[in-house]
């Protein structure tokens, strides 16, 4: 019989190792960790809807290609962009604030975050009324394949209740660590996920408005 | 590195009151007890529905009693994709990593509960309403959709003009996969984190038992594979419900009509999608068992899993794999042959970790000291199971060979065997390996033998004569063989396996009386009746509702350690004092921590 070792140890080397139990390997928290496993998930389906978009783009001949005018289709949506980004750079704010444990500054950083992006979905709604009021829909189009106006509203739509929900979740957040309820990591984790959402804008805008300018 | 230890989950207080204890729990046992239960409704309900196709194939024209109209081939086709969606979804998905999981992954690995435990209620009584919906769409106009568990549009994104059952019936089964789909992503993160952030101190990676490993790496495959699928879901209803075409191609003509609403979408797509999910779903309906055969048949060999390290890298190389090979399901798809001779390699890929598998669970057999408990049978069970469906793999993953076998019978036999079957028999192992720990009593050893002995040559007999019906050219999903002429011959066949069919079906009830009479009257069960290793053993069975009772167990060993040489006992748990160990070692006295002295008698 070959010799058997026997591998116990719990000496100083073994903890040293983070990953050997006791604790997040990542000294992060749990709620932490949760989100960005959720943010990989959601990504996911994401990253389907736009293969979605490219795959019948692509399938398509008469798929179009040239949409939205300079104005006010992309100046609207570019202004739109630039608000996105500057929420999460108030986001930023907001998380330096919180551990800083600035209460105040913190709260005032995150409702500026809002208001980004409700001026976000108020843009984007003023911007789908535009497209509505030019006769395109869910299922139709005035420009050629019907599947353009789906895979517009069905994508944009998804992230505009993202948002919604960010602004929503942010809003609880705020109300909760203005009276101390919850934890600086709170702040940051809502943070995680309104970078990402501000993320997935960086890929739609690009792939669904640059790419259809009509110069 | 945080301070926080093992019990940071324990943030609940010990629930009150019959609603906060039994129904929306937060505790993961009762919550893993909660999906094994509702696996167990499911799995009886689809059970039936197999009953029912199976009447039907041999007996063309039979009366079933409770139905009033005649049995059409349409309703044959009904319960075939309700029988597909309750096993896969509903069963193989919810019982082996929900269930089972639930309960042992955060006992194994030494923690008071989950990491989010609302967050594990949600997920079960989401998937309890996911489950509901579906069972809704036998009661509406027209009954259960007709389009098989894959949903293939154009016919599911059609309407009720695509036959009945497509129309609100269909609805509700897309709605409910949507439903489940979020419920198994916030069951995917609860795993994930728990296995990550809770692990008790000097529980490394390397010393995680391997049904940790592989709940662990399906929950990866689950976080992965269910947000796509609910991409296609969203999708597959919009189409449905406001008037678009993604999967649906123009000029198609169904019943006779032109389909002029409909133009630019691509049915394939949906294969995409839906296989991009639904491969990775066949390892999340299967790694699980492979986990608990591992775990079993090392307890029952009484030797440390053969080659740990490389079942880990097995299970991780099988759960990667598995998302490189969806195009293996459209293979007559038309697609390019060098798409096809792609997807043909990656899937042979797979053999080689189920062959590192495989020989592993052998050589852990090989020179034990094997006690054939009915847990040791069905994951002996598992093993013929797993290398008599993975061959026949082998021949569909070559497109040659796929041409003509695709949809027929053989295909059929193969997904049974290692999705259904297989997995089936990891669940049968779980549930007779840790009944005594969920429950506090012993299952009835002479029963559980006799629901072996049927069950494991019933399936085989079921399933192996279906290959055959496959090379002669038997078309799945067909309701009637008597329409063509040369199915005709193979009608004794279908009989033959009908018959088989009822006897294992009955047998499954003696597991079921079986199950139900052991919780009443089994015999009081011992903390560690299987002379086990892992921390679930050193608790009481069942165990108390914070799993340690406040105490926070530290890891010393791996989770095999048996028949160590020299040691008085002939396993080592995880959690022994290493200095009792070392003193065993030396002096032959028995070295023992609190809670491993009350042990049965062998």
């Amino acid at each position: 019989m070959t010799e058997h070792k026997l591998d116990a140890t719990l000496d100083a080397s073994a903890i040293a190792s983070p990953w050997s139990g006791g604790g997040s390997p990542f000294a992060i928290g749990s709620k932490k960790l949760g989100m960005w496993l959720f943010i990989i998930s959601d990504a996911l389906t994401f990253t389907a809807l736009l293969m979605t978009y490219s795959y019948s783009r692509l399938a398509n001949p008469e798929w179009p290609r040239s949409v939205f005018p300079i104005w006010p289709a992309i100046a609207f949506s570019t202004t739109m962009t630039v608000v996105l980004l500057g929420s999460s750079l108030t986001m930023v704010m907001a998380v330096a604030a919180a551990n800083r444990n600035d209460r105040k500054a913190a709260v005032k950083w995150l409702i500026a975050t809002m208001v980004g992006g409700l001026a976000f979905v108020g843009l984007h709604l003023t911007e789908w009324h535009h497209l509505i009021e030019e006769g395109a829909t869910l299922w139709k189009n005035p420009w050629g394949t019907p599947l353009f106006g789906a895979t517009f509203f069905g994508i944009t739509g998804l992230h505009m209740t993202h948002v919604m929900i960010g602004v929503i979740y942010m809003g609880f957040i705020a109300g909760g660590f203005g009276r101390g309820k919850f934890t600086p990591e709170d702040v940051e984790v809502s943070g995680l996920y309104w970078h990402f959402v501000d993320l997935v804008w960086m890929f739609v805008f690009p792939m669904i408005y640059l790419m259809s300018v009509k110069y | 590195m945080t301070t926080h230890g093992a019990t940071t989950a324990h943030v609940h207080k010990a629930p009150e009151g019959f609603i906060w204890k039994y129904v929306f729990s937060q505790d993961h046992k009762v919550i893993g007890i909660q999906y094994f239960c509702l696996a167990l409704f499911a799995v009886f309900l689809g059970m039936t529905l197999s009953v029912l196709m199976r009447m039907r194939l041999a007996w063309p024209g039979v009366k079933i009693p409770f139905m009033s109209s005649d049995f059409t081939p349409e309703m044959y086709l009904a319960l075939l994709t309700m029988h597909g969606t309750i096993m896969v979804f509903m069963v193989l998905t919810t019982a082996p990593q929900s269930g089972f999981g639930n309960y042992f992954l955060p006992i194994q690995i030494g923690a008071a509960d989950m990491a989010f435990p609302v967050l594990n209620m949600l997920s079960f009584w989401t998937t309890f309403v996911s489950l509901m919906v579906l069972i809704a769409a036998f009661f509406v106009e027209g009954g259960a959709p007709i389009g098989g568990w894959t949903a293939y549009p154009p016919l599911s994104a059609l309407g009720s003009i695509a036959g009945p059952g497509q129309g609100a019936g269909m609805t509700l089964w897309i709605i409910s996969i949507a439903i489940f789909c979020a419920a198994s992503l916030m069951g995917a993160i609860n795993f994930i984190t728990t296995t990550i952030d809770l692990r008790a101190r000097g529980l490394s990676l390397m010393r995680l038992p391997l049904t940790v490993w592989a709940w662990f790496v399906t929950a990866i495959l689950s976080l992965l594979a269910f947000g796509v699928l609910l991409a296609a879901g969203i999708l597959l209803l919009l189409d449905r419900v406001a008037g678009t075409s993604f999967f649906i191609p123009g000029g198609l003509v169904v019943s006779g009509v032109v389909q002029s609403q409909h133009t630019g979408g691509s049915p394939l797509l949906w294969q995409h999608l839906f296989w991009f999910f639904g491969h990775p779903e066949v390892y999340i309906a299967i790694l699980p068992g492979m986990g608990v055969a591992s775990h079993v048949l090392a307890t029952f060999a009484r030797k440390p899993v053969f080659g740990y390290r490389a079942m880990v890298y097995a299970i991780c190389g099988i759960g990667f794999l598995g998302f490189m090979v969806w195009g293996h399901h459209m293979f007559i798809s038309g697609m390019s042959p060098y798409s096809a001779f792609a997807f043909s390699i990656m899937t042979m890929a797979i053999g080689v970790p189920s062959a590192i598998k495989t020989f592993n669970w052998l050589g852990t057999l090989w020179g034990g000291q094997i006690r054939l408990t009915t847990a040791m049978l069905f994951a002996l069970g598992f093993v013929s199971l797993f290398i008599s469906g993975g061959l026949s793999g082998l021949f569909l993953a070559q497109p040659a060979l796929d041409l003509p076998l695709h949809d027929t019978y053989f295909v059929v036999a193969h997904f049974h065997l290692i999705m259904g079957v297989a997995a089936i028999f990891g669940i049968f192992t779980a549930t007779y390996y840790w009944f005594p720990k969920m429950y506090g009593r012993m299952m009835s050893e002479g029963l559980g033998k006799l629901h072996f002995a049927i069950t494991l040559p019933g399936v085989y007999l079921i399933f192996m004569p279906m290959h055959f019906l496959g090379m002669a050219g038997h078309p799945r999903r067909y309701a009637d063989l008597t329409g063509v002429a040369y199915l005709k011959d193979l009608l004794p066949v279908q009989q033959f396996i009908t018959w088989v069919a009822f006897a294992t079906i009955a047998a499954q009830f003696i597991f079921l009386f079986n199950f139900l009479w052991s919780l009443k009257f089994g015999q009081r069960a011992e903390i560690n009746p299987w002379r086990a290793t892992t921390l679930e053993w050193t608790i009481p069975s069942p165990p108390p509702w914070d799993n340690f009772a406040g105490h926070e167990p530290i890891v010393y060993h791996g989770p095999y350690e048996y028949s160590v040489p020299g040691h008085a006992e002939d396993f080592i748990p995880q959690n022994q004092d290493p200095a009792s160990v070392a003193r065993s070692l030396a002096s032959g006295v028995p070295g023992g921590v609190p809670g491993n002295d009350a042990r049965l008698k062998r």
